[in-house]
């Protein structure tokens, strides 16, 4: 029955001000129920306040064979990284 | 719609334990489908739909075994009692069947039983309206839950429009009981304890018309039904078998003996 179901990405947002994360997926027959599906297996333990769910098919991934040239480059250039900057207690999660 | 009944004992009791063995036995409908379910998408959610009705349930049986005032638990009550001594539905106690039949019981129960709580919120005894009130929110899920599950199966295949449609045509004969008001729910009903349920059947056949017309799918026609039994203590044979399964571990290893689960 869930062959020709698609499948959707579920992505949560543990609380205000934080960003969506992705948990997992399901599979549904349109994205309604897909959203239904995600709140009954993602937030059973308050797990979030907000759900996105995406259709799988509509994610464009980059290719793993291409990972040297998309993320190599960055490898040797710590300048990049702010972590020569002590950051205040006050400041949070940033 | 008449009233029928004149007396109950102890009526105040005999309407919270209603609620609960509603609750009770659909909660333990829902769970048969754990591990069966279509998809398991759908067996997870039939464990959490199983699992807020049980919820409900337990809180009621509480409320019911201090009305009533004889010492029981709600353990005592869940486990101990038999088929004629239940006060559910006999709409609650039918079986899955298939996902359409179980689909539509859940789509004519759930839009009752909002109804239901949602005037008992107000309900002039206090613990009974807090627990409504927590309750709502989760039959406020259920009936979208039903509601999405009917359109999708309604406007689906040809199959899955034949599944749903069949679902309640089988179930509709249960419909009428829903609505029934009995003399001594309308006197609590006056007190500002219970709802009369004859007054909910306006609000809860709109919606249920509403949502089937969206699936193509036909309100059942015809009248046939029984009324008042559950308070005399009838059931469908159904009952007692799922009760069966419902009880055998209390009933086989008592706690009362010593026996620790």
């Amino acid at each position: 029955m869930a062959d020709d179901w698609d499948l959707y990405e579920v992505f949560i947002r543990s609380k205000r001000g934080s960003s969506h994360k992705h948990v997992g997926s399901v599979h549904a027959v349109d994205s309604r129920l897909a959203l239904e599906s995600a709140r009954d297996l993602y937030t059973r333990r308050s797990e979030g306040e907000s759900l996105w769910v995406v259709a799988a098919k509509d994610i464009l991934a980059s290719d793993p064979l291409e990972g040297d040239a998309l993320f190599g480059p960055a490898a040797d250039k710590i300048y990049r990284h702010p972590t020569f900057y002590e950051i205040p207690d006050e400041v949070g999660k940033m | 719609m008449g009233c029928i009944y004149q007396t109950e004992e102890n009526p105040h009791f005999q309407y919270v334990l209603g609620l609960a063995d509603d609750a009770l036995i659909l909660g333990q409908r829902w769970g048969e489908w754990l591990s069966k379910g279509p998809t398991l998408e759908l067996d997870i959610a039939a464990s959490n739909l199983a699992l807020d009705l049980i919820g409900q349930a337990n809180l009621l049986l509480e409320h019911a075994a201090e009305l009533e005032g004889k010492g029981h638990t709600a353990d005592d009550l869940a486990y101990l009692r038999d088929a004629h001594d239940f006060r559910n539905h006999w709409l609650v106690e039918q079986p899955n069947d298939d996902w359409g039949v179980t689909t539509a019981r859940m789509l004519v129960f759930s839009l009752y039983q909002y109804c239901r709580y949602e005037a008992l919120v107000k309900s002039s005894d206090a613990h009974l309206a807090d627990i409504v009130a927590k309750a709502l929110k989760e039959v406020s899920y259920h009936r979208r839950f039903a509601a999405e599950w009917t359109i999708r199966l309604g406007q689906g295949t040809e199959e899955s429009n034949q599944r749903i449609q069949r679902g309640f045509d089988m179930l509709w004969r249960f419909v009428p009981e829903l609505f029934e008001t009995v003399c001594w729910e309308q006197t609590l009903a006056d007190d500002g304890i219970a709802v009369a349920s004859g007054t909910l059947q306006d609000a809860w056949e709109a919606e249920v018309t509403l949502i089937l017309t969206q699936a193509n799918l036909s309100v059942p026609k015809g009248d046939a039904h029984q009324f008042g039994s559950r308070h005399d203590g009838h059931h469908t044979e159904h009952l007692g078998t799922l009760l069966c399964e419902l009880q055998f571990l209390q009933r086989s290893y008592p706690t009362a003996s010593g026996a620790v689960w």
